[in-house]
This record gives C-alpha cells, structure tokens and sequence, in this order.
C-alpha cells in the first residue's frame, strides 16, 4: 500500500512545479527495469555456463583420454591388465604391476593410517579438553597442505634411512616369518610409499571422520552416558556406531586420494614394474609410470599404453569418489532426517 | 540407592582407560610426522636461502651458486593464469549452485564438483596434455595454467555455495524488495555479505594447487633458463624441487630444500591467514 502511493504523487508534483533533478528519476527506473529484465537474464546464464564448465571438463576429461587410449585398447584388449611385461622397446605394454603396485602401497597406507585417523578424530571430538582441539584440528589441517613433492623430498631423506637402518631389519627380525618383510632392504620401496602415502592421506579420513562425528547428535552421547556407560563404551556405541557410514565415506576418500598420489610415490617407490611379495622390495604404481614416462614416450602405441593406464585411474577414483560422497552424504545430511522419523 | 552406586567393574574400567590412552597416542602419532617434517625442513633449508638463491637461475651441475629466482616467478605466473581461469569459473558456478539451486540439474554439478575434486592431479596433466599441448605442438605456460585452473574450479564452486547458502534469506529479500534487480541484488548483497568465506575458499584452492607438480609436468614441463611468454615452457617451483631432489648431487639436494622451504612457507602463509580471517569472522558474528 505504502509503496504504491508515493509513486503518482511524485509524478504529480514533476507535473505541477519544475524542479532541476526529479524529472529523469522515474523514466530512468522505467526504462532501466527493460535493462534489467535482460540483465538478469544475461546473469542467470553467465552462471550457468560457469556452471556447465564443471560438467564440461569432466565430459573433455573422458573423451580425451578415451580417444587417446584407443590405439591401445584395440591392440591388448583386457589382456593390458594381465600381462606383466612392460617393453616399450617391443612395442609390448602389461599394467598388472602397476595395478598391483598401486593397489598393495594404497592398502599398506590405509592399513597404516585407517586407526590413527579415527583415533585422533574420536580424541579431538570426544575425549580431548576443549582448549587443544581446535589446535590439533588445524594442525591435522596442516598436513593435507604439505605439497606432495615436499613429502617426497622428507621422504627421501629422512624417512628412506630411518627405514633403512633400524624400521626394517627389526622388522625382518621379529616379523621376517610372514614373507611380507624378507630380501635386501634398500629403504626404498612399497613400505616406504605405503608410509608416506598413509600420512597423505590421515588429514582426509580424519577430517570427514571429525565431520560426521559431530553430526552425531548429543542426545545419543546422553542417553548412552545416562545408562552407566564409560566414556570409551559411550563412544563405541553411540557414537562410531551412529557414524560408521560416514567413516566408511572418509576411508574411500582416503583410498582414492591414495590410489591417485603421484609425487611422493613416485619419489619412494623405487619405480621398478616387478610384482614381489615382500614390502621391503621396489614396485611401480600406474601413477608413477605416467609421471616418469609420459613425456619420453615417442610412439604413439606407448603413449596411448600411459594414456590407458589414465583413463582406468580416472575411472576409478570417479567411482571410488562417488561411493564416498554418497556414503558422507547419506550421513551428514540424513541424520537429522532420522532423528525426525 | 546401594546397587546404583556400585562400582564399574574392572575390566571395564581397564578397556576405558586403554581406549583413551590408544586414541591420545593415535594423536600423538599423526602429529609427529608433521612436527618432523617441518622441524627438517627449516633446519635443512634456512641454510640454504641466500640471496643469490633468489635472484639467480639454475647453474649447470658442478658450479656451485645458481638458484630457483626463474622458479619462483613461473610458480606465480603459472598460479596468476590457474587463478584467471579458476576463480572466475568457480565463484561463477559456486553463485548459480546457491542462488539458482533446488534442481537436479545443480545437485548433479555439486555431485561431479566432488567427484572432480577427486580426480588425481596426474590424470588432469594428461588431459590438458592432449587439450592444449597437442593442439599447440608443444609445452607452454599456459597449458600449466590452464591445469592449474581447471583444479581450483571445483573447490571454489563448492566453497563459494556453501559460504552463500549461509547468508540468511532476509537479506536477499530485503535487497530485492527495495527493487533492486536480482543481478545487482546477488552481486553486491548476498555476494558482498559471503566475500570473506568466498576469498577463504579461493585462497585455499591457490594454497593447494600452488604446491601440484604432477599436472605441469607435461603441461609446463620447467625450464633452466628465464621466461615468461605463456607459449614456452615456464620454470616451477615444485617441478624444480622434484628434478633436484631425485638428483645424485648433494649442491642440488641443498637447493631442493631451499626452495622446499620457500613452497611450504608461501602455503602455510596463505591458509594461516585465511584461518585467522575466518576465525576473526565467526566471532564477529557470534558477538
């Protein structure tokens, strides 16, 4: 009501008397409305495209490496996956040591560094006084911003020694029996990247584990508190329990974070395509052999092999991803949703 | 009254106990690779840093002196272009998922943003590899750029949403009742009220591409010699470190460090200050 009457009283006094400035003032909202109407619009779809860049870069992403591998995929087939030979002089290209290497030095870090994840992520959240766990939570944060080749650099010189001369002949000694810790111990090699990449990738799990930890309601800590419960079988029942899909996002994240890495492994691992039971001996991840190949590789037959061996590293870790996200999501978002039902 | 006041049973006292103590030590454990890390870095590297470190370019293997300056300026050329690309591009999606949301469309660009940001930085250097460098015949500046940029989208975007969805709607219906058209209303209001979020954000993903070296080894490739044209292959900062760190030679091993403590430095700068501006920002609004 209020906002419809001034508007004729000053196209009456703009009639009536003749002031210097308030003529131009309605025409301008009027005409700059039509303006604006196409501005918006203008606006709307500058952001969508932006938008589209997202879905754009990932649509380019696979087309190009799907058609650069082409040549590849047509020649091996799935045998790539099986064969073990990597002769670029031969013209003859196997990924299964890669493949292997990639998965044994990422299941040596999540093994490494799945319990201390969650085991900083419950002491901050549940048990630690409230003065340190911002600190710790920043410096947790911290480690995910240490540049990969900056770990590959400590790696190299400060934990490729200590591995060399004291982690890995008592390691030999005590647990030699299991055949993963036997042969000549170089420092480098799988244990060495399965060490760096599990301190990669502590921060990751640790932080989503923080996530859905708080998200857990308080109500659940109470209820389990009031029924006599310790403060460890609190956190076991009401809380990790409440969680544990979202942790399992966490461990996923943590997975394809580790299944991807590149520097650091590439800088430890030894770089050598061999499949070998023990830890203590070099391997060569599928993501290393891009990095130290890619742009040595003159034929096209041995380019599209690297690129094949990008394309699977890029399926995988898309659909190692979305596993992740779904799983966080279903957590972060749907507790409050089950709390209500 | 007796039989609640009974006391917890041993063994359970014990497991609570050992419990604690495995999580305090988990803590512990997580933090010392850090406080490692950069107890060697700086104590590696201050001695390293001299002025000619930061002025010089590389010297071939056996003379002594040279430096990483020709790194140090590609690292921010390289960083200028991602960010040209980037933070445009992000904050631009990051403003339609906000404003324009609700739709299928928006949350299956939020779920690829994630499932992008995921993607290993190797496999985006292959790609911009065959987008740019192929097309051009050969290693640039500005390809690196251009995988720099394309790595700070998805993390601007998803940042840039969420400092958006937490500006209250009052305000955006208290800009667009005084008639202001929704371009102007989501620029200078709802925008300019989430700008310290939204800088954190972009700020984060520089601090996080600015140490990448596996997308710019084929893509910006490095250089031993001064350059700034964005059609030539430009030094880096990381690819530098990288090349000396895996060399036989203990003067380059020196320099790697060197220039490692010029990297970690830049980052943690930049997120130290973004969490004092964001820590800063929250007290402002609970007070």
């Amino acid at each position: 009501m209020s906002f419809h009457v001034p508007i004729p009283v000053a196209a009456d006094a703009q009639e009536h008397s003749k002031p210097a400035a308030a003529p131009p003032a309605p025409r301008i909202e009027l005409h700059s409305s039509k303006i604006n109407k196409y501005l918006d619009l203008g606006f709307r779809y500058s952001l969508l495209l932006c938008s589209l860049s997202i879905l754009a870069v990932m649509g380019l992403f696979f087309y190009e490496l799907t058609s650069r591998s082409k040549l590849s995929i047509a020649r091996f087939g799935f045998g790539f996956f099986v064969g073990s030979t990597w002769d670029p002089v031969a013209g003859d290209f196997g990924a299964l040591p890669f493949v292997y290497g990639t998965l044994v030095s990422s299941l040596v870090a999540l093994v490494l560094a799945v319990p201390l994840a969650v085991g900083v992520s419950v002491f901050v959240t549940e048990l630690c006084p409230r003065m340190f766990r911002s600190v710790i939570a920043f410096t947790v944060e911290l480690l995910a911003a240490i540049p990969s080749v900056i770990y590959g650099l400590w790696g190299i010189f400060v934990l490729v020694p200590l591995l060399h001369n004291v982690v890995q002949p008592w390691l030999a000694k005590t647990m030699g029996w299991t055949g993963l810790f036997g042969g000549p111990a170089y420092g480098i090699g799988m244990l060495a990247a399965g060490i760096i990449l599990a301190i990669m990738i502590i921060p990751i799990i640790a932080s989503i584990t923080r996530e859905v930890l708080v998200a857990v309601p308080q109500s659940q800590r109470e209820a389990v508190l009031a029924l006599g419960a310790t403060r460890w079988e609190m956190v076991r029942m009401a809380v990790l329990r409440n969680a544990r899909a979202g942790i399992m996002g966490g461990i996923i994240l943590g997975l394809g974070r580790a299944i991807g890495e590149t520097m650091a492994v590439t800088m430890l691992i030894g770089n050598r395509p061999e499949i070998a039971k023990s830890l203590f001996a070099p391997g060569y991840t599928m993501a290393s052999v891009i990095a130290n190949e890619f742009s040595e590789a003159t034929d096209d037959l041995y380019l599209s092999a690297l690129v094949e061996i990008g394309l699977v590293l890029l399926i995988v870790t898309v659909l190692v991803n979305a596993c992740a996200r779904l799983l966080v999501w279903s957590v972060t978002r749907g507790y409050s949703a089950r709390n209500n039902a | 009254m007796p039989s609640l006041s009974r006391p917890l049973s041993f063994v359970r006292r014990l497991t609570n106990v050992c419990f604690i103590g495995l999580s305090g030590l988990a803590a512990l454990l997580v933090l010392a690779p850090l406080g490692a890390i950069f107890g060697y870095l700086v104590y590696k590297g201050i001695g390293s840093i001299n002025v000619a470190f930061l002025t010089h370019t590389p010297r071939p293997v056996g003379e002594p002196g040279g430096g990483m300056a020709n790194a140090i300026v590609g690292s921010m050329v390289l960083l200028g272009l991602g960010s040209m690309i980037g933070v445009p591009l992000g904050i631009g999606s990051g403003i339609y998922m906000a404003e324009f949301g609700g739709g299928r469309y928006v949350n299956f660009v939020r779920f690829t943003a994630d499932v992008l940001n995921g993607v290993p930085s190797i496999v985006v250097g292959i790609a911009v590899y065959a987008l740019v460098v192929l097309p051009q015949q050969h290693f640039s500046a500005l390809s690196g750029g251009v995988a720099l940029g394309i790595m700070m989208i998805p993390t601007i975007a998803r940042t840039t949403e969420e400092m958006l969805l937490m500006v209250p709607n009052t305000i955006r219906e208290a800009a667009l009742g005084l008639g202001i058209p929704q371009w102007r209303a989501t620029l200078q209001v709802t925008l300019r009220t989430a700008s310290k979020g939204v800088i954190t954000g972009a700020m984060l993903a520089f601090a996080r591409v600015a140490g990448e070296t596996a997308p710019l080894l084929f893509t910006a490739f490095g250089n031993q010699y001064w350059s700034l044209k964005p059609n030539q292959p430009i030094a880096a900062l990381p690819i530098q470190i990288f090349a000396y760190a895996i060399s036989p030679f203990d003067e380059w091993h020196r320099q790697a460090w060197a220039g490692a403590l010029i990297l970690i430095v830049l980052i943690v700068v930049a997120v130290a200050a973004v969490r004092v501006v964001t820590s800063r920002g929250s007290m402002a609004n609970n007070a």
